[in-house]
């Protein structure tokens, strides 16, 4: 079909100010038919804010967002959607099925409700009241409630935060499942294992920008390199002056360097005698190339305005 | 996979009623508003309405007059509250979001809790005329009556409006506060309690600010009981009340996003 080589989603040079502060920041990004996307970033980096200017919510202060043709907003593009809110919470004294029953006819062509059930594992659940449902159970209701209209694009704004390691493995079981359907699924997490366990494609987020993009294998190779920990009586601002293409932290005891060239930065280490107790070698893991991909974006004076921004 | 296509008549009809038919679950499942909406009005009529109608030895007089200002005070408590504490609710939890992120027409969620909140008011009205006609000698023509019915009952969207305003102004946990704040005064203060010509007549005059004086106005009007303004100076206020209110909440509305 010739609609499944457009992209579901075109982002363009979106920015968006609240006030002083900038929530996003010239960002350009789409979204595939069938693929699944992570934005990844701490609070305040523009996840909540890019969600919110893509489903209408907020107006975008320059750029374009176009949705499946529309601007948008547009109830065409809204019917071919499903939505998880960060925030969004359940009505009391309604029961699993009647909640589910609602949202389906609210769309054109929606799921069965036994397929919805079903696909967020709550079947046996379906005549429980909403107050008595667990933290995960909720979850994957409203999880329920995004695919009922059997939608081309989920959208999953922080899916899984404030479950434990139990209900989250549940919860990505069932984006899983949705993905293998065809499915696009934008999903937003800081959770850094959450975005390399399910995604195709992760766009890290720091501050309203995009700092990076890749597949999680890219991301890793584009920090390219190793992670070097030793203990030291040698201070880590020395060790910095020493290494100073490298990227030098304290942490507690251990000094850490990120280097793209480990056996040539500590051989200039072991040159002007650095003790080097306890060291260790080892590939980095997403949440490093993360956490080094964020601090490497921060500017010294933008950092404090943007803690006021929820992300 | 699916396409879009706008919703057929009979789509939004069928999400009326699921909205509709949600809303009064979830109402009627919680005693702790049904039972006191319902019983407040019936009580207070019954204290003041019958046992003072009873002593005063004119049957039906105070009985008729108090039946027709707590039929207003009756049917506005379920309008300001569904909408003012229900709705504040759902804009705190992030219900109203997720709604408005959907593909349903917004309308359908105010439309189903007017027909909700009516239907409440349309219970406490019946319920306080058979009081009335049962134990208060009240008489009224089969017109009389089914005027202050219908009056009663489409007077109560000015205060849905409000309701409205006050649900998207305020917290959820402020919500029932503030709205029982308006409430009790206003109902009070408009002579829904004790009839307003009891009130030193500065109090009176006050009582024109109040949407609820007005509607009690109308409904007395129709059993002659009025103060003699003419009816549709009380309609116009009652329509003033709620175009204001309604185009008050639309900035609000807009106002609402889900980042808390």
């Amino acid at each position: 079909m010739q609609a499944d080589h457009k992209p579901l989603v075109s982002i363009n040079h979106l920015s968006k100010r609240f006030g002083k502060v900038c929530a996003v920041d010239d960002i350009s990004l789409t979204i595939q038919p069938n693929e699944v996307v992570a934005l990844l970033g701490e609070n305040g980096a523009g996840k909540t804010t890019t969600i919110g200017s893509l489903l209408g919510q907020l107006k975008a202060d320059s750029g374009e967002v176009i949705v499946f043709g529309h601007p948008a907003g547009h109830w065409a593009a809204k019917q071919q959607m499903g939505v998880m809110l960060q925030s969004a919470a359940l009505p009391d004294n309604v029961k699993v099925i009647e909640q589910l029953r609602l949202f389906a006819s609210y769309y054109p062509n929606s799921l069965s409700l036994e397929d919805a059930l079903e696909k967020a594992l709550l079947t046996d659940l379906q005549q429980r009241k909403v107050q008595t449902l667990s933290g995960g159970q909720k979850q994957r209701l409203l999880f329920a409630m995004a695919i009922i209209g059997n939608p081309r694009l989920v959208i999953l704004d922080e899916p899984t935060v404030g479950l434990d390691a139990t209900a989250r493995r549940e919860f990505w079981r069932c984006i899983r499942a949705l993905a293998a359907r065809g499915a696009s699924v934008l999903l937003t997490t800081h959770y850094l294992e959450e975005a390399d366990a399910l995604s195709d494609r992760i766009i890290v987020l720091s501050k309203g920008r995009i700092v990076a993009q890749g597949v999680p294998e890219q991301i890793k190779a584009e920090l390219g390199g190793k992670r070097l920990r030793f203990r030291s009586n040698t201070s880590h601002e020395v060790v910095q002056k020493l290494l100073p293409d490298t990227k030098v932290h304290s942490r507690g005891d251990y000094i850490e360097v990120y280097s793209t060239a480990p056996q040539t930065h500590l051989m200039a280490l072991f040159d002007a005698d650095v003790t080097t107790l306890d060291l260790t070698v080892s590939g980095i893991s997403l949440e490093d190339a993360f956490l080094h991909l964020t601090q490497s974006a921060v500017s010294p004076n933008s950092a404090v305005n943007n803690q006021e921004i929820s992300s | 996979m699916i396409t879009s296509q706008p919703l057929s008549l009979s789509k939004r009809w069928q999400i009326l009623q699921l909205e509709t038919q949600t809303e009064l679950l979830k109402t009627l499942r919680s005693p702790g508003f049904v039972i006191p909406s319902l019983a407040f009005p019936l009580m207070f009529y019954v204290f003041f309405g019958l046992l003072f109608n009873a002593m005063a030895g004119q049957p039906g007089q105070a009985a008729k007059y108090l039946m027709a200002t707590y039929a207003v005070f009756g049917a506005i408590g379920p309008a300001l509250f569904s909408f003012g504490a229900d709705v504040a609710t759902d804009k705190d939890k992030g219900i109203l979001s997720l709604k408005q992120v959907s593909p349903m027409p917004i309308g359908s969620y105010f439309a189903a809790r007017i027909i909700t909140a009516m239907l409440f008011a349309l219970v406490i009205i019946l319920s306080l005329f058979a009081l009335g006609a049962a134990f208060g000698s009240v008489t009224m023509t089969r017109t009389q009556w089914i005027s202050t019915l219908i009056t009663v009952l489409f007077g109560t969207l000015p205060f849905c409006a409000i309701g409205l305003y006050i649900g998207l102004s305020v917290s959820a946990k402020a919500a029932p506060a503030v709205v029982n704040l308006i409430y009790l005064p206003m109902a009070f203060l408009s002579g829904l309690w004790v009839p307003i010509q009891l009130f030193p007549s500065t109090l009176e005059m006050a009582a024109n600010i109040f949407p609820a004086y007005h509607l009690a106005q109308l409904a007395l009007a129709i059993q002659g009981n009025s103060l003699g303004a003419p009816w549709y100076l009380h309609a116009g206020v009652l329509v003033v009340y709620t175009l204001v209110f309604l185009s008050l909440c639309v900035n609000r509305f807009n106002a609402i996003d889900n980042r808390h």
